[in-house]
């Protein structure tokens, strides 16, 4: 019972102190415990994998159990391992199929029969993890043809389970590699399948076409009148399901039938999910097979307007950017974009029709954009219908935004239009700020009309304006502020830094609470700057210069509200915020992201724009005189950024100021009112400072301790590697030629590439005969080439050494060394490689840094050689070397005390206790293998308790504690890393078994 | 893998649900109360599996007791569907021809079947016999 509990409900932190426990129970006599313990386990492999892995071994024998419920129960930890990482488990196959074969054939006992069928479930489990083994795999696949024809044979009886094994045989037959005769008969049962006049089988049927369709659309042919009767059928998930199927067979010709039939469906259904899947995949269907203009623009037009607000925005977006990129033939582009001009025209001439928002969106970005295509219509009448939308009571703020953009556009062509005017002075008076604002950008923009043409050119929605990226301009305004005393700009990260520091100190100061207040306030703004706040509660000011300021401290508002709380508030600004001025970049619907990415783009070009620089100057002298706030965004986010930047130039280059003092300003500048100098709260600020400094400081040399330790232990570690690791490596150069000796091709007639290799071989080894290096292992070879392979464990990392042999009397011409790269392993130089000759019977290496990434226990580097002889094809050779977890590990030399420190700072770790042989029991037995074989430092032994230490390269370090007493040794690991104990432990726990 | 295992009436009484993800209990009663009515709104003509969100809804009518299974998309629907019916035989062999009373006033068995047959969302064991084992043994231990 308790371990049914445990295989249910189970902390993760428990296992280590039950896992000896149930291992136990693996070898108990009654099969219902075993298989209980092997579900217990089941159940620690899903929850922590690593921790389990080292019984591995347990579950091998679990499967060859003699009770049929105990090698199920493995099964479940199997098919989940097969999943992650198919090929470790190839060799098992053989196994799985001889199972499946004696249950296939009736040898269970009959209680596992259901209706006569023996163990259903059990041959669909093993039937899948057959599908998964043989994913690509030729060799294993083979070894499966038969017991996958013996199934499909076998469940012949017509039962619903015998359908269930059917449908996973077919399934499994079309993932493994195919084999045409299995095709050809898994194919009749889909057949049959499909044919069956049981709704659940049709159902099945059409699940198992839609998997088979892309590797074989003949097969739907044969099925073609079925599919039809299908598509009609009254129950609406067979319907799903053949359109499913429609959805994967579409191509070019049929396409329009396939989203007919699909926009029928929609209509129907009122389910938002299904809405959501269907509207994408009739939207990616229509752009990658579109016909014609019309009907691309009619499908969409559908699609918008039953999707609506539900599907996934990155349908309109790439809409609109299909339509504004265009394809390659100019005319085309032209009909397209003036065919869907004059649809959304008839649409909105409808009335009282309801659109969805994102419909209403996307005709407003279009008619803006594209309608001076019309001949005839002047844009007088689209900007009445725009009009008439933007009344509308049921129109969001959102969409009025991009209406309000879209009139914006057409204005130049349009100059003197009355309801352009009649709306300009409809929304001044609005509550909508934003609405407000963009009515007062259009009256500016009305008033200069050149200036307007130049900003809003006609169809160059796809080309980037070049901004003055750097605001030149407003050097003159920074070196003013700078002298006043102004707070030089400070950027972000650093501001915050302070703020979190200051925040800290202040809790004990008398002033804490009024200096909090700011930093909360200017907290919740996030990006923007204090001076910002403080700035603008000093603009009652009326001079010139405190005008400019305000610009400043308005324009970070501006920002400020681009970061508002709501979510998609952002969004929506920063469009708002764009449009006057980098309309393009807007248009474009691009995000906050986007615009500062041009933004970089720009800064790289430095190329300055001369009217777009007055432009902007003009905008700023209009903002002055406007009123406050509703003008305020007009200053766009990736600007502010630039701002800051120059001003910290700035800071920098003026040379009044030393940096001393430039923090105290920075402080200073978080408080209510920077431009006055209150000395009182500057001396408090630079007590803040100073205390926040002495933590600062603490936290320092703390770290800095604990790297000093690192650093000793590292060069200590460079004198003793060599002599503790002596005895692992077993290769001194003259055992070595002999080792080569025997590796190499006995086949191979010359004589002289073999003198050739040797020779190189051991100059190599010269050069590196000062690191401990592992043998020269053969990875791959054929009548060409040879590559061969030698680790090199170097202190600060693992080198691979690859020597390429050429055996042939020929040169090679450009061969080829790649790499795979992989996620667990990093690889320093290029992991590809070329040498451009290789002369005739000579041989060349290279070499590899090679770092860990993540702790693993084995993991393989694999590679390919690729090389040219004379004029003949390419011959490619595969080769892989296994790096295991050992090959990283290096002992650290640190003293006892410097342990204690370590250990308790760590917070990972794993206990286990292991039996060991009487033998073994003694400590120093233990410690010395453990030395000996996995180059752990001892730093102390106390009595029957011993202490090591090791480093994961680079340096991560990890502690062990040993505790050895009546034939066990209890193990302790701790680390830094939160997987390496595990994975240390399964190395200590296999080295202890082998000695 | 097997998302829960939901024993309904035909009025939309839960009588047994088992889950094998972690689901919110407010979600919880809204997600039966969806399924059911989803269930009860389809014919017998029509198809036992249901694409309900981003999952399927397996599910077999016993007289007036649904029994509904949400499964992700890597189990064969068939197996599952059958896996039910092997259930309600293997109930039907503990309580002798089971009813809903049956399932009702003896809930702790019912769920010690149902956690034998299926253990963190796979099926595990479908031998009759084995399934009931444990309990036998219990009920035993209960009588002396």
């Amino acid at each position: 019972m308790a371990l049914t509990i445990v295989s249910q409900i189970f902390p993760r932190e428990m296992i280590p102190a039950v896992l000896p426990l149930i291992e136990d129970k693996l070898q108990h006599s009654k099969e219902i415990i075993r298989r209980k313990a092997v579900q217990a386990l089941y159940k620690f492999h899903l929850i922590a994998p690593n921790q389990v892995q080292h019984i591995h071994v347990k579950f091998r024998k679990a499967l060859c159990d003699r009770d049929v419920g105990v090698m199920a129960a493995s099964l479940h930890i199997y098919l989940r391992m097969i999943k992650e990482n198919p090929s470790v488990f190839k060799d098992l196959t053989g196994s799985f199929v001889t199972i499946l074969k004696q249950v296939v054939g009736g040898k269970l006992p009959v209680d596992f029969n259901y209706h006569s069928v023996p163990a259903p479930w059990l041959q669909i489990q093993l039937l899948r993890i057959l599908g998964f083994l043989g994913k690509d795999d030729p060799r294993t696949s083979e070894l499966t043809y038969d017991v996958l024809d013996e199934s499909l044979r076998r469940a012949e009886l017509s039962h619903n389970i015998t359908y269930a094994i059917l449908f996973e045989c077919v399934h499994t037959i079309y993932t493994i590699y195919p084999k045409p005769e299995l095709l050809e008969k898994a194919a009749r049962c889909i057949g049959k399948f499909v044919l069956s006049p049981k709704i659940n089988l049709k159902y099945l049927g059409l699940k198992a076409l839609t998997y088979v369709i892309q590797q074989d659309p003949n097969l739907a042919l044969q099925h073609q009148m079925t599919i039809i009767e299908c598509l009609d059928h009254p129950d609406p998930i067979i319907k799903r399901e053949t359109l499913e199927l429609l959805y994967r067979i579409t191509n070019a010709q049929n396409v329009s039938v396939i989203v007919q039939k699909m926009l029928e469906y929609l209509q129907q259904s009122k389910e938002e999910y299904i809405i959501i899947s269907l509207v994408g995949k009739i939207a990616e269907l229509a752009e990658k097979y579109a016909p014609d203009n019309e009907w691309f623009i009619q499908t969409m037009n559908a699609v918008f307007s039953v999707g609506g607000d539900v599907m996934h925005p990155d349908i309109p977006n790439n809409f609109l950017r299909l339509l504004a990129e265009g394809f390659d033939d100019e005319n085309e582009d032209k009909q397209l974009r003036l065919y869907a001009v004059q649809s959304y025209l008839s649409l909105l001439e409808i009335e009282n029709a309801l659109y969805p928002q994102r419909f209403l969106q996307v005709m407003s970005w279009v008619l803006g954009e594209y309608s001076y295509l019309l001949d005839k219509g002047t844009p007088e009448i689209v900007i009445t219908k725009l009009y008439r939308l933007l009344v509308n009571k049921s129109t969001t703020s959102e969409t009025k935004a991009w209406i309000m953009g879209a009139v914006t556009k057409l204005m130049p062509q349009a100059p003197s239009s009355k309801t352009v005017e009649k709306l300009i002075q409809e929304f001044s008076v609005s509550l909508d700020t934003c609405m407000r604002q963009h009515a007062f950008e259009l009256k500016h923009l009305q008033e200069k009309v050149e200036l307007m043409k130049n900003l809003l050119p006609i169809d160059k929605s796809c080309e980037d304006l070049v901004v003055d990226a750097s605001l030149s301009f407003l050097d003159g305004f920074v070196a003013e502020g700078l002298d006043q005393g102004a707070a030089p700009y400070k950027p972000h990260h650093q501001r915050q830094e302070e703020k979190l520091s200051q925040g800290k100190v202040l809790n004990f100061e008398p002033y804490g609470l009024s200096f909090s207040s700011t930093m909360s306030s200017s907290g919740c703004t996030g990006r923007q700057s204090p001076a910002g706040i403080s700035l603008s509660s000093d603009v009652s000011g009326n001079s010139a210069e405190t005008g400019q300021k305000e610009i400043n401290s308005l324009k970070l508002e501006g920002v400020k509200k681009l970061w508002g709380k709501e979510g998609y508030l952002p969004k929506k600004e920063n469009k708002v915020g764009n449009i006057p001025e980098l309309q393009p970049v807007a248009q474009d619907s691009t995000l906050v992201e986007n615009v500062d990415q041009m933004m970089i783009k720009k800064d790289q070009s430095q190329a300055l724009h001369h009217s777009e620089e007055e432009a902007e100057k003009q905008r700023l002298a209009s903002t002055l005189f406007v009123g406050l706030g509703s003008e305020s965004a007009v200053s766009l986010l990736g600007k502010t950024d630039t701002v800051s930047h120059k001003f910290r130039r700035k800071s920098k280059v003026s040379d009044t100021k030393n940096r001393e003092l430039a923090i105290a300003h920075n402080i200073n500048c978080s408080s209510f009112n920077p431009l006055s100098n209150a000395p009182y709260e500057d001396d408090d600020h630079l007590n803040n400072f100073q205390g926040k400094g002495d933590t600062g400081l603490k936290k320092c040399s703390l770290g800095s301790e604990f790297l000093e330790s690192d650093l000793k232990s590292e060069s200590l570690t460079e004198l003793h590697l060599v002599e503790n690791l002596s005895a692992c490596s077993l290769s001194p150069p003259s055992l070595f030629e002999d080792n080569s000796m025997e590796i190499f091709h006995p086949a191979s007639p010359i004589l002289s590439s073999f003198a050739n290799e040797i020779s190189l071989t051991s100059s190599l080894l010269e050069e590196l005969n000062e690191h401990v290096h592992s043998d020269l292992v053969e990875l791959c070879n054929n009548e060409i080439l040879k590559v061969s392979s030698c680790k090199i464990w170097k202190d600060d990392c693992l080198l691979l050494v690859w020597l390429v042999a050429n055996k042939s009397s020929l040169e090679l011409k450009s061969t080829n060394l790649e790499i795979t790269p992989t996620e667990n392993f990093k690889i320093l130089e290029h992991p590809g490689f070329c040498f451009p000759i290789i002369e005739a019977e000579s041989t060349k290496s290279i070499q590899h840094h090679v770092h860990i990434e993540k702790p693993f226990t084995e993991e393989g580097l694999s590679g390919y050689i690729k090389c040219q002889v004379e004029e003949d094809p390419y011959i490619q050779l595969d080769f892989s070397v296994t790096l295991s977890l050992l090959d990283f590990i290096r002992p650290m030399k640190i003293c006892t005390e410097d342990f204690g420190k370590l250990w308790l700072s760590f917070a990972n770790d794993v206990k286990q206790n292991i039996k060991v042989s009487d033998s073994q029991a003694n400590l120093p037995f233990v410690l010395k293998t453990l030395q000996q074989k996995l180059r752990l430092h001892i730093i102390d032994i106390i009595g029957n308790e011993g202490i090591l230490a090791c480093r994961l390269l680079p340096s991560v370090p990890c502690l062990l504690h040993l505790r050895a007493h009546e034939g066990m040794v209890a193990l302790w690991f701790r680390s830094s890393c939160s997987s390496l104990p595990d994975y240390l432990l399964y190395q200590c726990q296999k080295v202890m078994e082998e000695s | 893998m097997i998302k829960f295992f939901l024993m309904v009436n035909k009025q939309g009484q839960t009588r047994l649900s088992r889950y094998y993800e972690h689901v919110e209990i407010n979600k919880r009663t809204l997600l039966e109360a969806d399924v059911i009515k989803t269930c009860l709104s389809r014919s017998k003509e029509q198809c036992s599996f249901i694409e309900y969100k981003d999952f399927k809804l397996i599910y077999r009518q016993y007289a007036a007791l649904f029994i509904v299974v949400g499964i992700n998309e890597t189990e064969n629907e068939m197996a599952v569907y059958e896996f039910i019916h092997n259930f309600v035989e293997v109930l039907d062999m503990y309580f002798s021809r089971v009813s809903e009373l049956d399932i009702m006033f003896n809930l702790d068995k019912v769920h010690i079947i149902l956690d034998e047959m299926v253990l963190n969302g796979c099926i595990v064991e479908t031998n009759k016999a084995r399934i009931l084992a444990p309990l036998l043994i219990l009920d035993k231990m209960a009588e002396s």
